[in-house]
């Protein structure tokens, strides 16, 4: 087996990080922010997310191309069924 | 003479070692489809065994053979076992497993251990979801809507999901494999455009076994937090959103779908042409139009909630969406039907079920557009025209896709063939006993019989009885095909390496192949379906 690609200072590095931002997120929900506590949770989720896909799934250190085509069409299909959803929460009010 | 025979056999992958050990842990892509071929085989007995006690309920307006309670149950655990344990990973974990590497000309898929690992996968999820029906069952529906299950029903529920969840990884597992090893394994020759259609076809499916099951997985741990923990997501209460739940199953479930017909097409593809000794017609089409299935199916999911309480302007989307995807499929049909057209056809056995397959498949694929429109659904929806349309497509075509396949590379498979009088005289039953059992289905439905009762207005019966007497018809052409496979194997003619004079490199090679496949690696400098240029099929010899 090859050297592993990421050094086991980052990843528990970002292990830590995506505990503590777990923290701010549960902590951030008990202050009264308004529409602000969904935005909040919903930013810090992303760069969880984002944590995890490029360090631990190895995205960053990669050049192929058929990586970038399965990141890319992952993301497309996520927004396909929060888009497509969205269609029907956004609109059920006119009726 | 047997033994003569036998020891004169080359060696292959059924030969080369033996022992209960040698297959637990093989690594090879072909005995491990045999292990899923078993695996699969078992659940199948254990669905059917299901929905034979389902159809006895229904042979009388009473609710006689069993309580309500366990009528729910019954239809649930047939549901589940038959999508999530049979249907799934039929065809890619059994033929697509064997045969993927063989028709790209590679020695195995790219990731072998991965392969075993997503059988082991499949395996504890099966255990646990017989735990899960020994020790009482489940009563939700396949579906799993909250806020019954998350909120009311008293059954194993967290314990369903979990296999359910399980059984997803071994999916996700497979699709993963045969993506990679489509794009790194190929021979040198093979271009994109020279691959079997079956492989293009199951490169659609694994697309959406990658980006679709993480969903339902997600969903489907969601639903056992909510009901363990009270978490809210799917309680209007605490701000949640019932629907929200059907719109994420649906979104895996609909495209799950096409996981099921997907593989079918791609076998009949193989077929048709052999049969008719043609090229395909419109290989571009062919190969275009599952990629298109595989995305469109993702557009779609809502037509299954039209009466669910979404938006109008929701809903006149998804039904518009929906017919959209009959175009790709529909090319499908006309395409295999312009091969046929003055081809030189045969008329064997899996030929037979080709032509089951696109017959059924059209009937299943056309009550799919009764369905997408709003307004007829209305009227149907949660009757029995649904469970016709969907056995249609799901039995009608995957089933008969699967049964045409075994035969179709049975030779391959084991080195013998199957009795061709018997073959064909399954086939048939098969074809009449499933029309026997579902079209009544659709008459039921139009006429206002719902689905998940165990009872029903006494004018229902005699539609109803036409249907269970179809099913043990039906039971009986599964039945057969079983016993003469097993026969075969010892008794039947040995299997020459090409019996169909078929195209593709899994004919190239001895029937049953080596372990590695081939015993030189193969170079392609040909096109896909040249039957012009294909030799005639070879003859059997009588073994022992
Ligand atoms: C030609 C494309 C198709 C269209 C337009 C279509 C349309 C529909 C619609 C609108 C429903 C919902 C009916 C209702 O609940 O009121 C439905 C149900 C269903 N369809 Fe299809 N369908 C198509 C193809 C397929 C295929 C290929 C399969 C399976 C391989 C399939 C399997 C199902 C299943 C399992 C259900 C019922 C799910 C349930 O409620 O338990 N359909 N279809
Ligand atoms: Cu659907």
């Amino acid at each position: 087996m090859s050297e592993p690609i990421v050094s086991t200072k980052t990843n528990i590095a970002v292990w830590l990080t995506l505990l503590v931002l777990t923290g701010v997120t549960a902590g951030v929900a008990f202050v009264d922010l308004g529409p602000l506590n969904t935005i909040v949770a919903l930013v810090i989720a992303t760069f969880k997310a984002l944590l995890v896909v490029l360090i631990f799934m190895h995205v960053k250190y990669t050049s192929e191309k058929l990586v970038k085509v399965v990141v890319i069409s992952a993301v497309f299909f996520l927004l396909l069924l929060l888009g497509l959803s969205l269609a029907d929460y956004t609109t059920r009010l006119l009726m | 003479m047997a033994t003569a025979a036998l020891t004169a056999e080359r060696e292959n992958y059924l030969n080369q070692e033996y022992g209960i050990k040698s297959w637990l842990l093989t690594v090879d892509h072909k005995r491990i489809a045999l292990l899923y071929l078993l695996s699969i085989t078992f659940f199948f007995f254990i669905g059917g065994f299901f929905a034979l006690l389902i159809r006895l309920e229904l042979l009388t307006p009473a609710g006689d053979l069993v309580q309500a309670d366990t009528y729910n149950k019954l239809f649930t655990m047939h549901g589940q076992v038959m999508v999530f344990f049979f249907l799934i990973p039929s065809i890619p974990a059994v033929l697509g497993n064997f045969l993927v590497p063989l028709m790209i000309g590679a020695k195995d898929l790219a990731f072998p251990r991965i392969n075993l690992l997503s059988w082991y996968l499949y395996i504890i999820a099966g255990v646990l979801m017989l735990h899960c029906m020994l020790t009482g069952g489940v009563d939700t529906g396949w579906t799993f809507y909250t806020p019954f299950s998350t909120a009311f029903s008293n059954t194993k529920v967290i314990e369903a999901g979990l296999a359910i969840f399980i059984s997803g990884f071994s999916s996700i597992l497979t699709g993963l494999n045969f993506v990679v090893t489509i794009h790194r394994m190929r021979a040198p020759g093979m271009t994109w455009n020279r691959l079997p259609l079956f492989i293009w076809a199951h490169y659609a499916t694994s697309i959406i076994q990658l980006l679709g099951t993480p969903v339902i997985a997600v969903t489907l741990v969601l639903v056992v937090l909510e009901r363990a923990l009270h978490l809210g997501i799917f309680d209007p209460t605490r701000g949640g959103d019932p629907l929200l739940f059907q719109h994420l199953f649906w979104f895996y479930s609909h495209p799950a779908v096409y996981i099921m017909i997907l593989p079918a097409m791609g076998v009949v593809t193989e077929i048709v042409p052999c049969f008719a000794r043609k090229r395909i017609f419109g290989y571009q089409f062919v190969a275009m139009s599952s990629i298109g299935i595989a995305v469109l199916g993702f557009l779609v999911w809502a037509h299954h909630m039209f009466v669910a309480g979404i938006s109008l302007y929701a809903a006149l989307i998804f039904s518009a969406l929906s017919y959209l995807v009959a175009v790709p499929s529909a090319i499908k049909v006309f395409n295999w039907t312009a091969t046929m057209y003055k081809g030189s056809i045969t008329f064997s056995t899996p030929m037979l079920y080709a032509f089951g397959f696109v017959g059924l498949f059209t009937m299943g694929g056309l009550t799919g557009l009764f369905l997408a429109a709003l307004g007829i659904d209305v009227h149907v929806t949660d009757t029995y025209f649904v469970i016709a349309h969907f056995h249609y497509i799901m039995v009608g075509g995957a089933v008969m896709g699967y049964l045409g396949g075994m035969h179709f590379w049975w030779p391959k498979i084991s080195g013998r063939m199957y009795p061709e009088s018997l073959g064909r005289l399954a086939a048939l039953i098969v074809f009449l006993g499933f029309n026997l059992t579902f079209f009544p289905q659709f008459i039921l439905g139009y006429l206002g019989m719902p689905r998940r009762y165990w009872q029903y207005p006494p004018e229902f019966q005699v539609l109803n009885v036409l249907s269970t007497a179809g099913s043990t018809i039906l039971a009986v052409g599964y039945l057969l095909p079983m016993v003469y496979f097993l026969w075969s194997m010892r008794y039947g003619k040995v299997a020459p390496d090409n019996p169909w004079g078929a195209s593709g490199l899994e004919w190239m090679t001895p029937s049953p192949p080596p372990t590695f496949n081939f015993d030189a690696p193969p170079v392609v400098d040909w096109e896909a379906y040249d039957y012009e240029h294909i030799p005639a099929p070879q003859e059997a010899r009588s073994g022992g």
